[in-house]
């Protein structure tokens, strides 16, 4: 009696958690925005009806036994233990399900990896934990961040309605054109994955996969990174906006110009020197955003796994390979190149900001200028 | 299937000599009993052991944010609980097993090479300390996950991974050794006129897992070798910068993946069709299809390692071709799932605890097939792929597949081994909460797979908050319901009702003639089967 009640209290605290939950959180997969997502979410519905059938009936035929042929009903057993015609019929029934299910999935597929004809070519390049994008027919490329504060995933201050769904600059891309992706790494294998496109494709370091689609509808997707990465795997999320062609021409025409004004004004910024109080407001930005994730905020970083700042002999005394290290990264470690990713003054800026934050009082100031030095070496 | 021509009391008064005592008996033992017992209760300690990770994951994970630990130590303890709940609690379980059972089953004295069974055994505590010590190392132990991708695992992780490469080598070489002894032990040591279309299902799955396991297990040594030498010695294997790939490590690890999983489901199968004939008092149904089915199984296994890599970016081709040949596994899976049925359908059945998890058995690991097929539709795969879909696949057939038919095969021969029937109530206590607790925990997790959200990340998007809390609660009572477990098997070994040599009326099979408890040496002369 005890283990009934307590199996039917279970089933119901279970069945409560569903129905209040339902309303925020879909049970199924998504049928996304597009035909191939259209497809996709077809196809498992249908494998997974099949799916259901099966079940029923064997687990019908199951508890039937379990319920009529138990020896507490004073049953005799039968003494039969095989039947050529019944299991090559049960052989031979799940080959032609099997085979129903395959050619759908096939057309789908072969449809998924068609990536000829593209209207546009994106360049996708994950790195630890950001990603990059590239528009191949326009001077337009950026890096995509995280934009969730860290005080949020602290506990400290309450969570955003995206939380960690949410980055600083999205991907955008036109309605109705076929978008093709190419997607690689420059560290560590990656997986670029937007749900409603039905799109999931490794980022492989060296090696550049392909992948496409063609949304009809402009809206806001939001996606993760799908494969384990590192430390930060839960922290990289993919936003892509899909805007009508002509607001997407405007958008590009637009960043295109003003991506063009940012090089020339870094170039007028050779000339100048910043203050200490310039550089270090800029630099503790840049470093927030890029050099915490491993280096932590407060400079001591993990031991063991990404080396300390506060007190570090590169922060403290060698400038020059401090620079070189920040513009070219460390090879056989996590330590990326900053040098495309950063411009001339934000390197100058972090730089500086770990040079005399946290007590690595040094006073020395880097600028621009010295930056394009390094560079040019 | 076997009828057995000695008196089975026989053997009790020929036992010349008994056991050790104290820890030599351990240390130094041959017998095939002593080394299974060790085995089992080392997977028995490590099932704690990673239990008690996954724990520390389903706290971490029981809210949105960071509560607990910080992401770099959630991803060594879903790697550590990966590789211990793999290599450490199921592998050693069914060799544990088939130590004591394959020479009680075929009539046989002990296994056939018994100074390496010690040997085999005694090596594992050694790797798997080895393994956990690399936890305490600056930086922390591995974090790479289970699968151990490259170049995550070589050029970007930190020492901790010389650690973890020669304990995942000692780990093969016990492997490789015990199913050497299986093998050989078959081939050799069964009693006269045993032939192998004789042999109990159990000893013919393992027969077969044993070949897989010699097939595949120096492929994990060799893949585990090449990451060391990517990392220490200059060779690029894996890295393009230097003319390798990282999907070719996906290629290799995975070739030896997917035979790994059946390794670890095969010798579950054997379980399930002796238990279901003897609740059932029926034979089983099928006998020779289910050996073909088997031995299909294990082929198969070697030609669709490339459906965990779908989204690598394949040639279409090599996605049709793996995407077939994972499907068409479903075909002798069911043939062997409809033998179950087939052998309950009509016989007087009862519902002891062995049964009943045999039962839960075919219920819960038939869902986990079904998720597994749905995964085998490469389409749907990109989906799927990397989510809490494929954590709730694969926790359905490993914990309600080989994790229940190894708690089925624990209260089955326990009363065999032990020589006392174990505690029918508390057994049934430990069932049950197993069985909702254990579908509280994983059951859940396929919505929230398909509604999005990725694994191996230590904090989610505020959508997947309420399911998480509700697997985590699933997962605490699961994790304390196994205590039971260890409550029970302390009782029975203390003591409790006589078991007879039958124990259970349905039983058939050589084991079942000697004994209650069994003597410390059987068949020293073989017994005839006709």
């Amino acid at each position: 009696m005890a283990r009934t009640s307590y199996l039917c209290w279970s089933l119901l605290t279970f069945l409560l958690a569903f129905s209040t939950q339902s309303a925020e959180m879909p049970l199924n997969m998504t049928q996304g925005v597009t035909e191939i997502s259209q497809q996709v979410y077809d196809l498992h519905m249908k494998i997974f009806y099949i799916c259901c059938a099966i079940g029923i009936a064997v687990f019908g035929v199951m508890f039937w036994s379990i319920i009529h042929h138990r020896k507490s009903k004073g049953v005799e057993p039968a003494q039969f233990h095989e039947s050529t015609k019944v299991e090559l019929l049960w052989t031979a029934m799940p080959v032609i399900i099997l085979i129903m299910m395959a050619i759908p999935a096939t057309q789908t597929l072969i449809a998924m990896e068609d990536t000829s004809e593209a209207d546009i070519t994106v360049l996708i390049t994950g790195s630890q934990w950001k990603w990059h994008y590239k528009y191949m027919d326009h001077k337009v490329e950026y890096f995509s961040l995280l934009a969730t504060p860290r005080q949020q995933i602290d506990n400290k201050l309450s969570k955003g309605e995206n939380y960690l769904l949410e980055v600083d600059r999205p991907l955008v891309i036109p309605t109705g054109k076929k978008v093709r992706f190419l997607v690689t790494s420059d560290d560590v294998i990656h997986s670029w994955w937007v749900p409603a496109f039905a799109v999931k494709k490794d980022a492989n370091p060296g090696f550049i996969n392909e992948a496409w689609t063609r949304v009809d509808h402009p809206g806001i997707y939001r996606g993760q990174c799908a494969e384990l990465c590192g430390k930060d795997h839960g922290f990289m999320p993919v936003v892509v906006i899909a805007k009508e062609q002509s607001d997407f021409d405007q958008w590009i025409a637009q960043e295109a110009a003003t991506q063009a004004a940012a090089k020339e004004a870094e170039l007028k910024l050779l000339a100048m020197n910043m203050s200490k109080e310039e550089l270090m407001t800029l630099g503790e930005k840049v470093y927030m955003g890029y050099c915490a994730a491993c280096h932590q905020p407060n400079g001591m970083g993990i031991p063991g796994v990404f080396p300390a700042l506060k007190g570090s002999k590169m922060a403290l005394e060698d400038l020059p390979a401090h620079i070189d290290i920040v513009l070219n990264g460390k090879t056989g470690t996590s330590m990326q190149a900053f040098d495309k990713q950063l411009t001339l003054s934000e390197i100058a800026a972090v730089v500086t900001y770990e040079r005399n934050a946290w007590d690595n009082n040094t006073g020395d100031l880097v600028q621009a200028a010295d930056i394009a030095k390094a560079q040019s070496k | 299937m076997s009828t057995v021509t000695t008196d089975p009391h026989a053997h009790a008064e020929h036992e010349h000599h008994g056991p050790a005592k104290g820890l030599k008996r351990w240390l130094y033992t041959t017998n095939h009993k002593d080394i299974g017992t060790l085995y089992l209760l080392f997977s028995l300690l490590m099932f704690f052991i990673g239990g008690a990770m996954a724990m520390v994951i389903r706290a971490e994970l029981f809210q949105p944010g960071l509560q607990i630990v910080d992401p770099n130590f959630f991803n060594q303890m879903t790697t550590v609980h990966g590789l211990i709940m793999v290599f450490g609690a199921v592998m050693p379980a069914f060799t544990g097993l088939a130590n004591w059972l394959i020479p009680m089953m075929i009539g046989a004295p002990d296994m056939a090479l018994p100074r390496m069974n010690n040997w085999s055994f005694w090596i594992l505590p050694f790797a798997f300390s080895i393994l956990l010590a690399s936890l305490f190392m600056e930086g922390g132990g591995p974090s790479f996950g289970w699968t151990f991708y490259a170049p995550l695992s070589t050029t970007y992780s930190n020492d901790s991974t010389a650690l973890f490469v020669f304990s995942v080598h000692i780990m093969g070489i016990s492997s490789i050794m015990g199913a050497i002894n299986v093998i050989v032990t078959i081939m050799n040591l069964r009693a006269p006129g045993m032939t192998y279309m004789k042999m109990p299902l159990f000893v013919w799955t393992w027969f077969i897992t044993a070949y897989l396991l010699i097939a595949v297990m120096p492929v994990l040594a060799g893949v585990v070798t090449m990451v060391l030498t990517d990392k220490y010695f200059g060779t690029s294997f894996f890295d393009a910068a230097g003319g390798g790939d990282p999907v070719l490590f996906q290629h290799i690890f995975w070739f030896f993946g997917h035979p790994e999983v059946y390794i670890m489901i095969l010798p579950a199968f054997g379980i399930i069709s002796s238990i279901v004939p003897t609740f059932s008092r029926k034979p089983l149904f099928g006998y020779a299809s289910m050996v073909y089915a088997t031995s299909s199984i294990a082929l198969l296994s070697f030609l669709v390692w490339a459906h965990h890599m779908f989204t690598t970016g394949m040639p279409v081709a090599a996605e049709l071709f793996f995407m077939y040949c994972t499907m068409l596994i479903a075909v002798p899976t069911g043939v062997k799932v409809f033998n179950w049925v087939a052998t309950m359908w009509r016989g007087a059945m009862t519902f002891e605890v062995p049964m009943m998890f045999s039962l839960a058995f075919i219920v819960l690991f038939t869902i986990g097939g079904f998720s597994g097929l749905m995964l085998a539709i490469t389409p749907a795969d990109f989906q799927y792929h990397d989510t809490y879909f494929v954590v709730a696949h694969f926790h359905y057939v490993l914990v309600t597949g080989a994790v229940f038919s190894i708690m089925a095969a624990a209260y089955y021969w326990l009363p065999k081994w032990t020589g006392h029937m174990y505690d029918e109530t508390l057994g049934q206590w430990h069932f049950w909460c197993s069985l909702i607790s254990v579908n509280v925990l994983f059951f859940p997790m396929h919505f929230v797979g398909l509604a999005g959200m990725p694994r191996r990340i230590p904090d989610y998007a505020l959508q997947f908050a309420d399911f998480n809390a509700l697997i985590s609660i699933g997962g605490f009572a699961f994790g304390l319901s196994q205590l039971l477990f260890v409550w029970l098997v302390v009782k029975c070994i203390k003591g409790g009702e006589k078991a007879t040599d039958q124990v259970w009326e349905g039983a058939e099979g050589l084991e079942w003639t000697i004994a209650s408890p069994a003597p410390y040496h059987s068949f020293t002369t073989p017994p005839e089967i006709k």
